[in-house]
């Protein structure tokens, strides 16, 4: 018996498919003390998460679990669910990554709050409510007295996982499991939510399982690490000595996967390749058949914009700040107004057809690599569709062997361009969307969030693949992400966004090292946390 | 809310204005009249009759006069059953139809949905693939071939219940025809609850309310079965309409004196006016319901807002 308060021993994960067995996890150990910090760090699929919920009896139906899973010496894995529900909520709670969907849609949040605390201590409905009114006010929500009658979409992605904080907390719970909590939200909301962690850890002594991807959270905000790889730990040890000196290879390839580098800036006599003056995108909601009144929503509003040869630009902010609308109205993909420029032509009143000739030198790639291929045609004629419009006259044989040029520029074997989207990884996804992208030799390619879906070691991939075909290529980027690190690599000019509107822009080094702006610097901190 | 109803109350004028004219002028463009019967009439009776009913009038003139009649809730005369108007038609047959929809809608919804949420709890066992085949059955078997099969093992062989017939409309004159009317409806929403309560389990939130250690009844009652609803909602709105205005199997091979032989005597017989009554009670009820199912969605789910 030691005094750990959780102890998982040999514990494996299977689930059954039609094809056999997936072992997930794989006879792991860990160890958590009371009060401490673990992190549990891995790349999607390492079964980080599915250790987790094996534990608490939450995984799908397909799921196996075997092993030893002990809380406060009580042994979780194979207890009958009246008793795990006893654990469950209540001494051990969970938050999720999903805090858009884990809340039930149809009821109020207050009474999502007092549910577990009605069932597991008794409470009558009038004190669970005052009680989820003051576990509101803990997790600073505004006006809580009001909140607590709100359902879960009247509130922001930042404040539903402040609910989902406090109902976890509502039974003062030994041990927290946040998996992921933070992954979905935008960086500055991601610090708020850490921020309050933390202060909650220190102020009840709760111990905190935390599972993330982000190298950066991890260090700033746990005490132990364990690193996971194909369903088994590969290393575990206090966050300095592990992030410090790692031991095995994985941890170093992970600690090295930060994107690196940087770009040198273009000269000012580079010539203007696209410029965008007073763009405006207004997005009319609402309105119709015997009716209400329509609003509007100004997505892009006066935003100057000049992309130079070989230039790359940088479009950073949080979601919904505009970058993207920026970009599709900069390549005429949506009903923006304003003036824009490609080479010498005035492109902004262009018609289809006449769009059509700039078309193949405007190329777009987009953040879901798993969205945006169609999964009934093969890698190879996704990536030659656009040589069918752009340059017509070439035979199949032609268009098969700029399909291995392409594939090999990007670094995929072209003998696997015959097959479908589905066998790919995101990564591999994702250059098979760039491949797409140049094989029409484009001037200006328009990169939204494209490194966002993958692993940060596949994210460093592609960063070094987008800078070497910029290099071979002579080619303009304009990249639009929240990531600032992979902004920072890539990039030598920035443009910071908030609310459809241009806040602040210059050099990278101007915007990285000297910020101007509060909302930049708050951008930065909550970035890299200084 | 109710500024919603009141406006789909409005909009519910020109959709029945549109479903009366269309059906107006297709019913004419259909060959014969009600008054072409297999051994013709002698010409003069012919003609006064054509006359009687305004049918010697151009079909415009006969359209505006049906329309004026009709705004003033005049369904006018049955050309076959003379002594009638088709109001009194419609009006002394809709409460036996609406009786026998009434119980057969309840089972066959109440029914479907607890049997439906059952199999989707134990996905995969026997209880489950016990109601998929009943739901299989219950779709496949017509019910002009499970109706008089009732009616011949019950009341034939086994004597238990009346082969026909309303008499006071008791629960032995009603357990055949509602079971009958009921069954397709109740394998439905067998199939159609379990799909969305298989899905609902699988969601995010439901996850959450187990990781919190709510006991089962109460997630599945409480959080479950709300959500999975909705798809149930919206199929009960044009299914309510159609079992509420009778059903022509049922109530011919058990014979009762329901609306529902008036949709195929009135087609039969070209009796227009009885055609166009019965049109515009589906219609009315059709519009009605799913008028009820769009707030009952408001009611159920808080994101459904109507200005």
């Amino acid at each position: 018996m030691t005094d750990n308060l959780l102890e998982i021993k040999g514990l494996h994960v299977r689930f059954g498919t039609p094809i056999g067995d997936v072992h997930a996890v794989k006879g792991i150990e860990l160890s958590v003390a009371k009060g401490e910090t673990l992190a549990i760090v891995g790349e999607s699929g390492s079964g980080k998460s599915q250790t987790m919920m094996a534990m608490m009896g939450l995984l799908a139906s397909n799921g196996r679990v075997e092993g030893s899973a002990r809380f406060q010496g009580q042994e979780l894995v194979g207890l009958p669910l009246k008793a795990l529900n006893q654990v469950r909520g209540n001494k051990i709670a969970m938050i999720f990554q999903e805090p858009m969907t884990s809340l039930d849609p149809l009821y109020k949040i207050g009474k999502q709050l007092a549910e577990p605390m009605m069932y597991h201590r008794g409470l009558s409905a009038a004190e669970a409510r005052k009680k989820a009114i003051e576990l509101l006010e803990l997790v600073q929500i505004p006006d809580p007295t009001r909140r607590v009658d709100s359902y879960p979409y009247e509130l922001s992605g930042g404040q539903r996982q402040r609910v989902m904080i406090a109902m976890a907390l509502a039974n003062d719970p030994e041990l927290l499991i946040a998996d992921e909590p933070t992954t979905a939200l935008d960086v500055t909301i991601q610090a708020q939510i850490l921020e309050l962690l933390a202060d909650l850890k220190k102020r009840i002594g709760l111990a905190i399982i935390f599972i993330s991807h982000d190298l950066n959270i991890v260090r700033r905000f746990s005490d132990r690490v364990a690193v996971m790889r194909l369903g088994e730990v590969v290393e575990t040890g206090k966050v300095g000595e592990v992030f410090d000196n790692p031991q095995h290879p994985y941890t170093q390839m992970l600690l090295a996967s930060e994107p690196t580098g940087r770009k040198a800036p273009v000269p000012d006599t580079a010539p203007i390749l696209l410029e965008g003056s007073n763009v405006n995108v207004v997005f009319r909601m609402g309105g119709g058949f015997l009716g209400s009144k329509p609003s509007e929503i100004h997505a892009v509003n006066q935003v100057q914009i000049r992309l130079r040869e070989g230039q790359t630009i940088g479009i950073v902010g949080e979601s919904g700040s505009g970058k993207s609308t920026l970009g599709r109205a900069l390549l005429r993909l949506n009903h923006g107004t304003g003036r824009i420029r490609f080479e010498d032509a005035d492109i902004s009143q262009a018609s289809r057809e006449a769009m059509r000739e700039h078309r193949r030198h405007l190329q777009l790639v987009f953040q879901d690599p798993f969205g945006s291929l169609s999964p009934r045609m093969t890698a190879g004629e996704i990536v030659t569709e656009g040589l069918l419009v752009h340059e017509p006259q070439l035979t199949k044989a032609d268009r098969d062997a700029r399909a291995v040029q392409a594939f090999e520029e990007v670094g995929l074997d072209p003998n696997m361009r015959n097959r479908y989207p589905h066998e790919f990884s995101g990564g591999q996804r994702q250059r098979i969307a760039i491949a797409r992208a140049i094989i029409l030799k484009p001037k200006v390619v328009v990169l939204d969030e494209p490194t966002s879906a993958l692993d940060r070691s596949v994210q460093k991939q592609i960063v070094e693949l987008l800078r070497s075909l910029q290099r071979a290529h002579g080619l303009s980027y304009l990249f639009i992400s929240h990531d600032l690190s992979v902004v920072r690599a890539l990039s030598d000019y920035i443009i910071v966004m908030k609310s459809g509107k241009i806040v602040e822009e210059g050099s990278t080094e101007q915007i990285f090292d000297a910020p101007a702006m509060d909302y930049t610097r708050e951008l930065m901190a909550a970035a890299f946390g200084h | 809310m109710f500024r919603f109803a009141f406006r789909r109350f409005l909009s519910a004028v020109p959709t029945l204005f549109i479903v009366v004219t269309l059906s107006f002028f297709m019913m004419r463009i259909a060959p014969g009249g009600p008054f072409h019967l297999e051994r013709p009439l002698p010409p003069q009776v012919f003609e006064n009759l054509n006359r009687a009913f305004f049918l010697d009038q151009p079909l415009i003139v006969q359209y505006g006069h049906y329309l004026w009649n009709l705004m003033h809730g005049d369904f006018g005369p049955s050309f076959i059953y003379r002594d009638f108007t088709v109001a009194e038609l419609i009006g002394n047959s809709l409460p036996y139809s609406m009786t026998l929809g009434f119980w057969a809608l309840l089972i066959g919804v109440g029914g479907g949905v607890f049997v439906g949420s059952l199999a989707a709890l134990k996905q995969n066992s026997l209880i489950d693939y016990m109601v998929m085949s009943v739901a299989n059955i219950g779709i496949t078997v017509p019910n002009f071939v499970f109706a008089p099969l009732m009616s011949l093992v019950f009341a034939v062989v086994l004597g238990w219940l009346p082969a026909g017939g309303w008499d006071d409309g008791g629960f032995r004159n009603l357990v055949l025809p509602v079971i009958s009317l009921a069954l397709p409806q109740f394998a439905v929403f067998a199939r159609i609850t379990r799909g969305s309560m298989i899905e609902t389990l699988r969601a995010d939130h439901i996850r959450t309310a187990r990781a919190y250690g709510l006991p089962s009844r109460t997630i599945v009652i409480v959080h479950a079965l709300r959500a999975a609803l909705m798809p149930v909602i919206s199929y009960l709105g044009p299914t309510a309409a159609g079992v509420l205005t009778g059903s022509v199997v049922v109530e011919t091979v058990f014979s009762l004196p329901g609306v529902g032989r008036y949709f195929v005597l009135g087609a039969l017989n070209r009796d227009y006016t009885l055609v166009m009554g019965t049109v515009v009670l589906i219609s009315i009820f059709i519009i009605v319901f799913n008028l009820i199912v769009d707030l009952l969605y408001a009611v159920l789910d808080p994101r459904v807002r109507y200005e």
